[in-house]
């Protein structure tokens, strides 16, 4: 490396100028994919951003560390993003309330369930309990997730990839596999998607029916804060 | 669209603090969440169009928000590999039979609530 390309590199490497524009690039990018894929769920703009910044990691041999020291403003957002989700909650107050008990009883036991059936599969193919603290919360939005991960042992990175996997997962399969057994209300459908598969299976739902993405919206919120109350408390009692 | 940052962040903040000083279970931002809801309902509900504009702006590009966590899996690439069956099946069987389960159980509750509106 010639002495000029050095100290234009060394800059750059002190800088957060090269990693927040590289990841604003590659989330232009996704977009623009999930766009042209006919906004099909499985072309997640998340999923390509991150394969994108990984290949370009791996290739360029920067250290993720480095990386992060720029692009950790970006992920300090997600804390005012999450504040932000009382807006669409109190927006549909109303809504919620309507059915109140009803969605109380569905949320608990659905958020049982997604913890349950996640650890249990995990535990039944021999992961250790970092992946199995790791896949608890999965069914949680990203920075709840991350957080609950954190605070039972889990690994929050690992956590983000699980949480965006089960959101594409749930987002693609999940409306077929309602039709298959037949829920056709659009309150139970929508419910049923944001509890299991957060943001990515709400932006599916609202594509697709109005109430059904505002019941996802909802559930997403609710699960978020039902796991936050109750997994760690539980976790506590389950794993001495 | 200071202002409604700024109370986004304090909101947060609060959160922050109290989760730490009682030793809460739940993450500051979560507990920011639930205070800032609690107040927009105490003052009638309908958030203020600053506060609605920002929220609706970060909310719409929560994706990009995820992508610098997400990258993170280049740490862990090796354990990943290593757990490869557990996390691959937790994370479509798992998720599915989770969107199963609590679709069946909410369309049926929302019957039963319902009917017993119409009773």
């Amino acid at each position: 490396m010639s002495p000029e390309l050095a100290e234009i590199w060394v800059y750059l490497a002190a800088s957060p100028l090269a990693a927040l524009t590289v990841t604003l690039a590659a989330w232009l990018a996704g977009l623009r994919l999930h766009a042209a894929a006919q906004r099909s769920a499985l072309v997640n703009p998340v999923l390509v951003a991150a394969l994108l910044l990984v290949a370009l990691l791996l290739v360029s041999g920067i250290e993720y560390r480095a990386y992060f020291e720029g692009a950790q403003f970006v992920h300090f957002l997600l804390g005012p993003a999450t504040v932000a989700l009382a807006v669409p909650l109190v927006r549909q107050w109303r809504l919620l309330m309507a059915s109140g008990p009803a969605l109380a009883i569905a949320l608990v036991t659905g958020s049982v369930f997604a913890s349950a059936s996640a650890v249990a599969i995990g535990w039944a193919f021999g992961a250790d309990p970092a992946v199995l603290a790791t896949l608890a919360p999965k069914a949680t939005t990203t920075p709840v997730a991350m957080g609950i991960a954190e605070q039972i042992g889990g690994i929050p990175s690992l956590t983000a990839v699980v949480v965006i996997l089960s959101g594409i997962a749930g987002a693609a399969l999940g409306p077929m596999l309602l039709t298959l057994l037949r829920v056709q209300d659009w309150r139970a459908r929508g419910f049923a998607v944001g509890l299991a598969a957060h943001g990515i299976g709400t932006a599916r739902a609202i594509s697709v029916n109005e109430t059904a993405g505002a019941f996802a919206a909802l559930a997403m919120g609710l699960n978020a804060l039902a796991t936050a109350l109750l997994l760690p408390l539980v976790w506590a009692l389950a794993m001495p | 669209m200071i202002a409604a940052l700024t109370l986004l962040l304090a909101c947060q903040l609060v959160g922050e603090v109290t989760a730490r000083a009682l030793g809460l279970p739940l993450p500051g931002p979560v507990l920011g969440m639930i205070l800032l809801a609690a107040g927009l309902l105490a003052r009638g509900g309908d958030p203020p169009p600053e506060l609605a504009a920002v929220a609706d702006g970060l909310l719409r590009n929560l994706g990009l928000l995820f992508v610098p966590a997400a990258v993170g899996v280049v740490l862990h690439l090796d354990l990943l590999a290593r757990a490869a069956a557990p996390i691959a099946l937790a994370v479509l069987a798992g998720t599915l039979a989770a969107i199963g389960f609590t679709g069946l159980v909410t369309a049926r509750l929302l019957r039963a609530w319902s009917s017993r509106d119409v009773a």
